[in-house]
């Protein structure tokens, strides 16, 4: 079991002011520890349920709905490549296949360096930008391999 | 031509928001009573810029005056439907507009709290709306006494964490307070019950953005921008086979054709128009030919699809319609919630049956087999998630259902790339 450190128990303490139950601040509580740690197990639910005065089953159900909660170890990047209509009319598989063979990693794994996960998901609204891919947070857009490459050899 | 959004563009730190008159709608706001300010915006014809298209005056008048219980606001920024990006823009570069114009509505519906809710995968945008919100407290806009009256208004930032169906208002409710995003039975409305089962307003970012311009200039002047019902402007999120895409903001009622050819820079590459989806993907399909109609919420609806989002998704003649049959499917498949047994298989069989037709794989029939589920699912679900994934099936097979014949026969797409 993963203990919770200070800094997230401190975060976690100044969210409870902002609802009028500690249930509401679950899906913070979640990043939050999910940025401690790297992903939620489900040992780790019962103490997250006990912070949060509920039921265990209730932290379950939530981790397990919401895609930006991971219950695996990721690699340290988390490429989210969009599959979604513009991107796909963009030539988004092109860019799935590519980053696939380039990290020769599947969908959904993690290169065997523990450096990169690849997921394909829906819309990540930037549109404008397909075909478009968000890493930790940040976006990159008109994606081709030529700068897919550049982008990957930046993170390494 | 008055714009009510874009001019505000770049204005994100509060002083340079401040120099464009920003907070003059919320100063006027309060200065007048709550039941004026609900006059004002039911006289700007002010529409739910989310998709819906409900009068956002009359929405605020169901939530009632005097009651023993707390009221909230849910301003709704967890854009997902897909195609659209128009609040991240806002987000990204005119947090303020969304300030005041919460502090606006609160003081109309008698608020103390508001919360925005914004989708997880905005954090870089969260972060801009955070720093704008400090400044605001820092300013006295937020807080205790706003601009000195005995009104106060806090706001925090709510992230969500992946999950589509919570734009949808009673899903956005369920996960602000902690649970899954399975939508509520409505009646009884969040106005009556929704937060907390207190009284509770959901607007959309765009929705709440409009509202310090009509504060400032006036309903009727609003309403005039656009057209009979429809008042004001609209943000139209373009992409797609366009040579420019981008976010431009139009008067309701302006044309399709003109917002793809004079704003958008027409098809890239000078190829033909194929089709356009115009209001987000769950909206219907529009073919080449169809599109002059004009952009406002009853002449979308009377052309047999609707405004929607105002997320106008452009197809030149290289797209297959099978492999958007595919996309489509797929992402309403896994977005929904599960509560509902017509939305929960009938979404996974189409998108199983679209994708084998994609594939090569088709089998004579799959068209109306799939029209047959759509119909089944259309109207039979807790929450729009069900008609959404319904409607763009319907309109592709009715509008393309010879290229899909073909496509089915051939067992490829017959649609030639280079």
């Amino acid at each position: 079991m993963k203990e919770i450190s200070k800094e997230a128990r401190e975060k976690i303490k100044n969210l409870f002011s902002r609802y009028p139950d500690k249930r509401s601040s679950l899906l913070e509580v979640l990043h939050i520890l999910q940025d401690d740690w790297g992903y939620i197990e489900e040992e780790d639910e019962e103490k997250i349920a006990e912070l949060l005065d509920m039921n265990p089953v209730n932290v379950h159900e939530v981790v397990t709905f919401y895609t930006m909660y991971y219950r695996r170890p990721v690699g340290r990047y988390v490429i989210k490549v969009c599959r979604n209509l513009t991107c796909t009319l963009m030539g988004g598989e092109t860019i799935i296949n590519y980053l696939r063979k380039k990290l020769k990693v599947e969908l959904g794994n993690t290169s065997s360096d523990g450096k990169f996960t690849l997921e394909a998901v829906e819309c990540l609204g930037a549109c404008e930008l397909a075909p478009v891919m968000e890493i930790n947070g940040e976006f990159y857009g008109h994606l081709t391999p030529e700068k897919i490459d550049k982008v990957i050899e930046e993170l390494k | 031509m008055s714009l009510v959004i874009t001019p505000w563009f770049g204005a994100v730190k509060i002083g340079d928001y401040i120099k464009r008159r920003g907070y003059e709608g919320a100063k006027k706001a309060l200065s007048i009573k709550p039941e004026d300010v609900i006059e004002e915006v039911k006289k700007s014809n002010l529409r739910g810029r989310g998709g819906a298209g409900f009068p956002t005056g009359l929405k605020w008048s169901f939530v009632p005056r005097e009651t023993d219980k707390p009221k909230y606001l849910c301003v709704n920024a967890d854009e997902g439907e897909p195609g659209t990006f128009k609040d991240r823009y806002i987000i990204e570069n005119a947090p303020h507009l969304i300030i005041e114009g919460a502090v606006i509505a609160s003081w109309a519906v008698g608020i103390h709290r508001a919360y925005v809710y914004i989708r997880g995968e905005y954090l870089k945008f969260a972060l801009i709306l955070e720093k704008a919100i400090e400044e605001a407290y820092q300013r006295g806009f937020l807080g205790k006494n706003i601009f000195g009256k005995d009104f106060s208004l806090d706001i925090y930032i709510h992230r969500g964490a992946g999950a589509y169906v919570c734009g949808e208002e009673t899903a956005l409710i369920e996960s602000l307070e902690g649970k899954r995003g399975n939508p509520r039975v409505r009646p009884p409305f969040p106005a009556t019950n929704g937060l907390y089962d207190c009284p509770t307003v959901v607007n959309n970012v765009e929705t709440i953005a409009c509202l310090p311009y009509i504060l400032r200039e006036g309903g009727e002047n609003f309403a005039s921008l656009g057209v009979e019902k429809n008042g004001g402007t609209k943000l139209f999120a373009v992409s797609g086979h366009v040579k420019d895409p981008g976010v431009y903001e139009l008067p309701m009622g302006s044309s399709l054709r003109e917002l793809i050819y004079n704003y958008a820079g027409g098809v890239r590459g000078n190829r033909r128009l194929k089709a356009v989806i115009p209001g987000g993907s769950s909206s219907s399909i529009l073919m080449a030919d169809e599109i002059d109609v004009s952009l406002d919420y009853d002449s979308m609806i009377k052309a047999g699809t609707m405004l929607g989002s105002g997320a106008v998704i452009v197809l030149d003649e290289t797209a297959c319609m099978a492999e958007v049959l595919r996309v489509i499917t797929r992402f309403y498949a896994h977005e929904s919630c599960g509560q509902c047994t017509p939305c929960r298989q009938g979404t996974s069989w189409m998108a199983k049956i679209a994708e084998r037709i994609a594939i090569g794989k088709g089998k004579k029939g799959d068209i109306d087999l799939l029209l047959d589920i759509a119909h089944s699912i259309m109207g039979k679900t807790i929450c729009p998630l069900g008609d959404a994934a319904a409607m763009p099936v319907i309109a592709i097979c009715d509008k393309f259902r010879s290229e899909l014949e073909e496509q089915i026969r051939e067992r490829r797409c017959p649609i030639e790339r280079e």
